[in-house]
C-alpha cells in the first residue's frame, strides 16, 4: 500500500434523492482502483447540485445534502460535501473540481507545514481527485452544447474519470468515439458493477408520489427523512414551495 | 367499510437465501403494493422460509447462519419475518407442504386469537406459535361471521415459476396444488416472458387466473449467486445486502471458495426424491 498514489473521488449530481445504486459507484469505483495496485482511495465525496441548476422536480438542497448526510451515516470513508449546493449559482463541474483540488492542496500544505506560496513541486502528499460517475455521463459527453470541449479536457486531462458501468452502455465506444477521450483514455478508468442494478432517483421518485413503497431502494434513514418533509410526496411540479423555486434554467 | 371485504393475504417466500439480499426484500415491498392495489387483498404479513440443508444445493451453508441473516435483514420490517421451521426439517420439504404447514398454522392462530384477545388484529412478530392445532370442537360459536385466517400465497420471482418447466424438479400434482390451493404472487421483470411462459404450460395456464404477476420496472439482479461471486473475489457488497447482514458475514467469514463447493456433485434433494419416486 506503500506507493500508491492517495485518490480522492468526488461524485457530482442531483442526488434527488440519493439511492443505494449511488454508494454502490463509490464502492465499485474503489475496489477497481485498488485492484490495480496502483491506487489507494482515501476518501469519497458526495456535492449535491446547486438548486439553480433548474432540474425539473429537484427539491431543495438544503433537503438533498440532509438526505446524503443521512445516507452516509454508516459509511467511514465518504462525506457529503454542501459547497457547490451553496454557491449563488450553478457551476460547471470542472469547477467544483478545481475547488476540492485547491482544498486538497491546502490542507496538504498545512499537514506539511508548508508555505501556501511555494511552488507545488513540494506537495508530494496531495491526493489525486478524480470525478466518479455512472457510464450514462460519458455519453453526456456527446451532447451538444451540455458540456464544453476545454472542461472535458480539463476533466480526463487534469483530474481523471473513474467510470462504473452499467447494462447497455458501451463505455469503451464512448471513448473511442470522442477524440478527446480517446487522448485521454489512460485517464479513464472504467469500473464494471460486478452486481447490476438499476435504482434511478426518477423512479424513486414516482414510486413515492404513487405512494408505493422503496423500502430497500434507498437507506431507511433517508426513506425516514423523506416522509418526515412530505418530500415528493405528490408531483412536486404542482406544489407551491416556500423555498427556493428552481428558475427554469437549464444546463 | 370496503377494507372488510378484503382478503387477507400472507406472503410466504421460499429459497435459498444463501445469503438474502435486498432484491429478495424488494419482492416483498412489490408484491404487497400490487396485491393491496387491486382493492380485493390486504397482506398482513410476509414470511421468509429459508431451506433446508437437505435441500443439498451446490454452495448452500448451513440454515442456522441463513436464518440468522434473513432475521437481521428484516429487523426493520415492520411486517416481514423470518420462519424457521422449514429449515429445522432433517429432509426436505416439498413448497407445497410448506405452504400447508403455515396455512394450518393461520388457521390455529385465527381461533386462537379469537378466544384470547379479540382486539388484537395482528399478533405480535416475536410470538411463538408454538400451541396445537385447535380442534374444531374447540371454535368458539359465538362469531358466525368470524373473520376467516388470511391466505397464505406463494411469493416468487419469474425463476421460480420458470423452474415450474425444469424436468422432475416439481412433480406436476404439487404445482396444481400451489396453484389452486393457495395462489402464486410472481414478480417480473417488465417486459419478461412471464406471460407466455404461462401461456405454454398446460398446468400453469389452467390456474392463471391463480398467478398474480407483478411488474418490476427497475432492474434488480442482486441474485445471492453474484454476492456470493463478488465476496470470493474481495469486492464490496455494501448496499446490495443491509447493512447488519454484510457484517455478519464478514465477521463469520461465511463464503470462500470451500463453502462454495459444498454439497458439489450431490444431486438436488428434490430432483433425487422425484427421480426416487419416479422409478418405484
Amino acid at each position: 500500500m506503500k506507493n500508491r498514489i492517495p485518490v480522492v473521488l468526488l461524485a457530482c449530481g442531483s442526488f434527488n434523492p440519493i439511492t443505494n445504486m449511488h454508494l454502490r459507484l463509490f464502492e465499485v469505483a474503489r475496489d477497481h482502483l485498488h485492484k490495480t495496485g496502483m491506487y489507494q482511495v482515501v476518501e469519497g465525496i458526495i456535492s449535491p447540485v446547486n438548486d439553480n441548476y433548474g432540474k425539473k422536480d429537484l427539491v431543495p438542497s438544503h433537503h438533498r445534502v440532509a438526505m446524503v448526510r443521512l445516507a452516509l451515516q454508516t459509511s467511514d470513508w465518504i462525506r457529503v460535501d454542501s459547497w457547490e449546493s451553496e454557491q449563488v449559482q450553478w457551476m460547471e463541474t470542472v469547477k467544483v473540481l478545481r475547488h476540492h483540488q485547491s482544498q486538497l492542496l491546502r490542507s496538504a500544505t498545512r499537514m506539511e507545514g508548508l508555505d501556501p506560496d511555494k511552488p507545488p513541486s513540494d506537495l508530494t502528499a496531495a491526493p489525486e481527485l478524480k470525478l466518479l460517475c455512472g457510464a450514462d455521463i460519458l455519453k453526456t459527453f456527446q451532447t451538444p452544447n451540455l458540456w464544453k470541449d476545454s472542461h472535458i479536457q480539463e476533466i480526463v486531462e487534469k483530474f481523471g474519470l473513474v467510470c462504473v458501468s452499467r447494462a447497455g452502455h458501451d463505455p469503451q465506444g464512448y471513448i473511442l468515439g470522442s477524440p478527446i477521450l480517446s487522448k485521454y483514455r489512460h485517464n479513464i478508468h472504467l469500473a464494471r458493477e460486478p452486481v447490476p442494478n438499476e435504482i434511478s432517483a426518477t423512479y424513486v421518485r414516482r414510486a413515492l408520489s404513487q405512494g408505493q413503497s422503496v423500502k430497500y431502494l434507498l437507506p431507511d434513514a433517508v426513506i425516514g427523512y423523506i416522509k418526515d418533509h412530505g418530500l415528493y410526496m405528490t408531483d412536486s411540479s404542482q406544489k407551491g414551495r416556500s423555498t427556493q423555486r428552481n428558475k427554469g434554467k437549464t444546463s | 367499510m370496503e377494507e372488510l371485504e378484503r382478503t387477507e393475504v400472507v406472503l410466504l417466500a421460499c429459497g435459498s437465501f444463501n445469503p438474502i439480499t435486498n432484491m429478495h426484500l424488494r419482492l416483498f415491498e412489490l408484491a404487497r403494493d400490487h396485491m393491496n392495489s387491486t382493492g380485493k387483498y390486504r397482506v398482513v404479513k410476509g414470511i421468509i422460509s429459508p431451506v433446508g440443508d437437505a435441500y443439498k444445493k451446490k454452495g448452500l451453508i448451513p440454515a442456522h447462519h441463513r436464518v440468522t441473516m434473513a432475521e437481521l435483514a428484516t429487523k426493520t420490517s415492520g411486517w416481514v419475518e423470518v420462519d424457521p421451521w422449514e429449515s429445522l426439517q432433517k429432509e426436505w420439504v416439498e413448497t407445497v407442504k410448506v405452504l400447508r404447514h403455515h396455512q394450518e398454522r393461520l388457521e390455529a392462530g385465527s381461533c386462537h386469537q379469537w378466544q384470547n384477545s379479540p382486539e388484537q388484529e395482528k399478533p405480535s412478530r416475536k410470538r411463538k406459535w408454538a400451541e396445537p392445532r385447535q380442534n374444531s370442537t374447540q371454535k368458539k360459536p359465538l362469531q358466525p361471521n368470524t373473520k376467516a385466517a388470511p391466505q397464505v400465497k406463494l411469493l416468487c420471482g419469474a425463476d421460480l415459476l420458470e423452474s415450474f418447466g425444469v424436468p422432475n424438479l416439481w412433480k406436476s400434482e404439487d404445482i396444481a396444488r400451489i396453484l389452486a390451493d393457495y395462489g402464486l404472487v410472481c414478480v417480473t421483470r417488465a417486459g419478461s416472458d412471464a406471460q407466455k411462459f404461462i401461456y405454454e404450460s398446460d398446468v400453469l395456464w389452467r390456474h392463471r387466473h391463480d398467478i398474480h404477476l407483478v411488474n418490476e420496472w427497475v432492474t434488480n439482479d442482486i441474485s445471492s449467486t453474484k454476492i456470493r461471486r463478488a465476496l470470493r473475489r474481495g469486492q464490496s457488497i455494501r448496499y446490495l445486502v443491509p447493512d447488519p447482514v454484510q457484517e455478519y458475514i464478514q465477521e463469520h467469514g461465511i463464503y470462500s471458495a470451500e463453502s462454495e463447493d459444498r454439497n458439489l456433485g450431490v444431486v438436488l434433494a428434490p430432483l433425487q426424491r422425484n427421480i426416487e419416486e419416479d422409478a418405484s
